[in-house]
């Protein structure tokens, strides 16, 4: 298929950026939309010209580290499926897209479609963890949970970490992301010890960064490529308002 | 050069607790006067830097992706094993041990794996304590399953994502750290050499993949947790910015490369589609529970079927081959990766592959689904199916899957002692970046195991020794070591963006793959291997003359770092290839035709070949200079494998 790309260009944080066109022949329905990139940039190259920055890793759905805003669609037009995973044969022939970087105040552009997401890990480093040091832990069948909660914890704990959840909210907020930690370490015993203070310096952290509030949309949970529900945010606001009425840190 | 490997006296089972005690400590107060350096975030990387803060030394970690929580380590689907016994059907650390050992084929070391195996029931403790969803019973506890190679249930799990719940673990408890100044973090960072002042690692120089900016970094000690090397066949299952340049470049200082020709083929990965193909997804190996492997019985009903004049569903079960079944009547479809990845070559060399390109096998689930009903077997496999249908726009359900092997991991990598550490003072390997547990073929759920006994229950012992005997001077980044490693990489640099060639990295990188794919894949011969060796310089040599690189230094430059890390992977090919052309035997993944026995079974010589074999760096013209280590068997006894 032949297909017309409209590309997000942008040397640098520093600089403006702008849509760029760019055709592209013969594609197979069969590449994955990364791919189809890899082709687009290596054409580029062999033209001497830049090509396309692109954040991508295992290409199997499962790092966190591609992400592109595919038509107005975070991870393009299939559900649950991250960009690495979308294949050319959901796009027809003649068809134009255009890609942009997510687009939030707290994820800074490198360059082209490479976004700063370092705000999330700086949130998980304000309490995304249960604080026990290696050694010195109880047998791990000393500490029986229930399956169901076992399984809920995991399905908040597969959060991949990519940002579709921000670049799909018309706040740009993060709280899809912050609160699936807040509720795998809220639901399991090992991480109710620090509960309280971990779900206030989380959500500090995450207004520090400049995420939007939550309006109730859920645009964040239509779009996570690996659904992670909005209970999990109705779970973090339980959480916070409890430990914000009984609060140390008042 | 003497390799000393540096293994305990005593009995095995005593060895770790014996060595535990006689190694020498850092007191607490003191431990703040020392620097780390840890390159790589994944499962080994990530549990060593976090525990290494928590003793209190001073951490950097350094990784190329954009957060820590992105290492490959996160795309283990499977599970990690260890020998808790909690299925009560007669695990032990002996029996895990004694299968890794086997499983390996014979070519790892006793004491290396058998501290493993002691560790790794710590290892369950720990991640379960920092909150890793593990999938449990109905009664809370802990599930386990089986895996290939093993007879009792030993696999810890969490569905299909075992690797990105370890690994998230150990990002948390890294997270920690970094929280508490103790570990400082370096995303985006690339290290491109290792400094060496008077003979020990005390540093590394890394480039800023944002601003191109060239640093030094000085440390007491360096761990180099990088991963494997299985991109240099660039079509594997390894993340695509998977790389060998940092455990390269510090072979190319003086650390010996172990065993570099072993790399595990895995049997069951949905199939090359086309030239602009960049990554082979793997399809996990329990499908070979139910799923039974087959090709056209006939070269011509293959070829109808490849030009489309029939459909899969037309061939009559008399034209059907179940090859391993008819060639492995005691284990079918379940005989290890090797033995089912080279059948599945050899019926391909035969013509009668399947798929438009010939290169595929068909994995079929009718008899299973007729057994046991569609929901029943989407129950077990489900999201497979579901994997295996976005990708190649077939189901499953009514279509066998088709699938080939694929170059998914690499058990050879830098030597290293007992202690972790390579022949560098100072310099450590640790996970796939090491040789040292899995032998010539690595078994499944031993990969996770590996990489979070390094580095939360081994190094963290093992460098103290170290740093207990260093002084506590620093080495300032102005020293002249510094400076000239700092030198070395712009020149390295400069001279990629300068030649200004025809032809894309890529394009050499592919080129590159089909060599190694070819002649150093699932099998090798002498002659083949000496054909790759010339072809591989030839590349080579074109490499440095006609890449083309664009952009500059000074900024995010994709091209360029690949072309650094595509660069080395044209040096590691070869000696890939010099390792496998030295080795007159086969013995797991590394399977060299003139050696097999009239069954067509990999043929060990352990008269002969009962070492490891560690390489040292002679320039990239000259033959690389060959080290052995022998392996003393003294509680296993050698066996030929047979799975007829």
């Amino acid at each position: 298929m032949d297909l017309t790309l409209k590309i997000w260009r942008q040397k640098d944080k520093n600089s403006a950026g702008q849509l760029v066109t760019y055709p592209l022949k013969n594609i197979s329905p069969d590449m994955s939309f990364l791919e189809m990139l890899d082709v687009l940039n290596e054409e580029l190259l062999v033209a001497g010209q830049e090509p396309v920055a692109f954040d991508h890793d295992c290409r199997e759905g499962i790092c966190g580290m591609c992400s592109l805003f595919i038509n107005g669609r975070a991870h393009g037009p299939e559900r649950g499926t991250t960009t690495c995973q979308l294949h050319m044969r959901h796009f027809n022939h003649g068809d134009t897209i255009t890609i942009e970087p997510w687009r939030a105040a707290a994820f800074p552009v490198h360059k082209d479609l490479i976004v700063d997401r370092s705000a999330f890990d700086r949130i998980q480093q304000a309490g995304g963890y249960v604080s026990v040091n290696t050694g010195g832990v109880p047998d791990a069948n000393e500490i029986a949970i229930p399956k169901t909660i076992a399984d809920k914890a995991f399905d908040a704990a597969t959060c991949i970490g990519c940002g579709a959840c921000v670049a799909a909210c018309k706040n740009a907020s993060a709280m899809l992301f912050v609160s699936a930690k807040v509720s795998q370490l809220a639901m399991l015993p090992q991480g109710k010890v620090e509960a309280k203070t971990r779900v206030e310096n989380m959500v500090a952290q995450m207004d520090v960064e400049g995420f939007g509030a939550c309006s109730n949309i859920g645009a964040c949970a239509a779009e996570c490529p690996v659904g992670i529900s909005l209970d999990n945010i109705a779970m973090m606001n339980r959480e916070y308002l409890g430990a914000k009425a009984t609060s140390d840190n008042v | 050069m003497i390799l000393d490997s540096r293994i305990p006296e005593g009995p095995l089972a005593e060895k770790w607790d014996k060595h535990k005690f006689n190694v020498k400590l850092v007191n607490p107060a003191n431990k703040r006067k020392y620097d780390i350096i840890v390159v790589g975030t994944g499962l080994a990387g990530a549990s060593a830097a976090a525990t290494l803060g928590e003793l209190g030394y001073n951490v950097k970690a350094f990784c190329f992706q954009d957060s820590p929580r992105r290492a490959h380590s996160i795309a283990a689907q499977g599970g990690i094993n260890a020998a808790k016994n909690y299925q009560n059907d007669g695990d032990s650390i002996f029996r895990l041990f004694y299968d890794t050992i086997k499983g390996g084929d014979y070519r790892a070391r006793e004491a290396n794996v058998y501290r493993l195996a002691q560790v790794s029931v710590d290892i369950i403790d720990q991640c379960v304590a920092q909150g890793v969803p593990f999938a449990r019973e109905y009664g809370g506890l802990l599930a386990n399953r089986s895996f290939g190679g093993a007879q009792v249930s030993r696999t810890f799990y969490a569905r299909g994502q075992t690797g990105q719940q370890l690994l998230l673990g150990a990002y948390s408890a890294l997270n920690r750290q970094i929280a508490y100044g103790k570990v400082k973090m370096f995303p985006r960072t690339e290290m491109l050499d290792l400094v060496m002042v008077d003979g020990k690692a005390r540093g590394i120089v890394v480039r800023n993949l944002i601003t191109g900016k060239v640093e030094s970094h000085s440390a007491h000690a360096v761990v180099l947790a990088t991963g494997g090397y299985g991109n240099v066949f660039f079509l594997s299952t390894n993340a695509m910015g998977s790389n060998a340049t940092a455990a390269w470049r510090a072979h190319k200082k003086g650390a010996l490369f172990a065993n570099p020709c072993f790399t595990q083929i895995h049997p069951t990965c949905i199939p090359v589609s086309g030239e602009y193909q960049s990554k082979l997804t793997l399809m996990s190996e329990s499908l070979r529970n139910d799923g039974r492997v087959w090709v056209p019985k006939t070269v011509e009903i293959a070829q109808r079927l490849r030009k489309g004049e029939i459909s899969v569903n037309d061939i009559k079960e008399e034209d059907r081959d179940y090859y391993l079944e008819r060639k492995y009547p005691a284990f079918g479809n379940l005989v290890p990766r090797d033995v089912a990845s080279r059948n599945a070559k050899l019926m391909c060399d035969e013509g009668r592959g399947v798929g438009s390109s010939g290169l595929a096998v068909y994995l079929d689930f009718a008899d299973a689904i007729k057994r046991e009903g569609q929901p029943a077997i989407a129950a077990k496999y489900g999201n497979l199916f579901e994997m295996y249908a976005k990708i190649t726009d077939e189901n499953p359900y009514e279509k066998p899957m088709r699938i080939y092997p694929a170059v998914h991991y690499t058990m050879g990598g830098l030597w290293v002692d007992y202690n972790l550490m390579t022949n560098i003072p100072g310099l450590y390997a640790t996970g796939e970046c090491n040789f040292s547990d899995h032998g010539a073929n690595r078994l499944g759920a031993s990969a996770l195991m590996q990489g979070l006994a390094d580095g939360y229950f081994v190094i963290p012992y093992t460098i103290g020794d170290y740093l207990a005997q260093t002084p506590y001077d620093k080495v300032s980044v102005d020293h002249p070591a510094f400076k000239e490693a700092e030198q070395n990489v712009k020149a390295t640099t400069d001279r990629l963006l300068s030649i200004k060639g025809n032809r894309t990295v890529d394009d050499f990188h592919k080129a590159l793959g089909l060599i190694m794919w070819d002649y150093c894949g699932m099998a090798r011969n002498a002659e083949g291997l000496q054909f790759a060796k010339q072809e591989i310089r030839k590349l080579r040599d074109e490499f440095w003359q006609n890449v083309k690189v664009t952009g500059v230094n000074e900024e995010l430059n994709q091209t360029l770092e690949k072309a650094h890390r595509v660069a080395d992977f044209l040096e590691l090919g070869e000696l890939m290839v010099d390792d496998a052309l030295h080795r007159n035997e086969s013995c797991g993944g590394h399977f060299r035709e003139e050696y097999q026995t009239p069954e067509n079974e990999a043929l060990r010589d352990d008269e002969n070949f009962a070492y490891v074999a560690a390489w040292e760096y002679a320039g990239t013209s000259g033959q690389p200079i060959l080290h052995k280590e022998e392996l003393k068997f003294e509680n296993v006894k050698l066996t030929q494998r047979s799975y007829k």
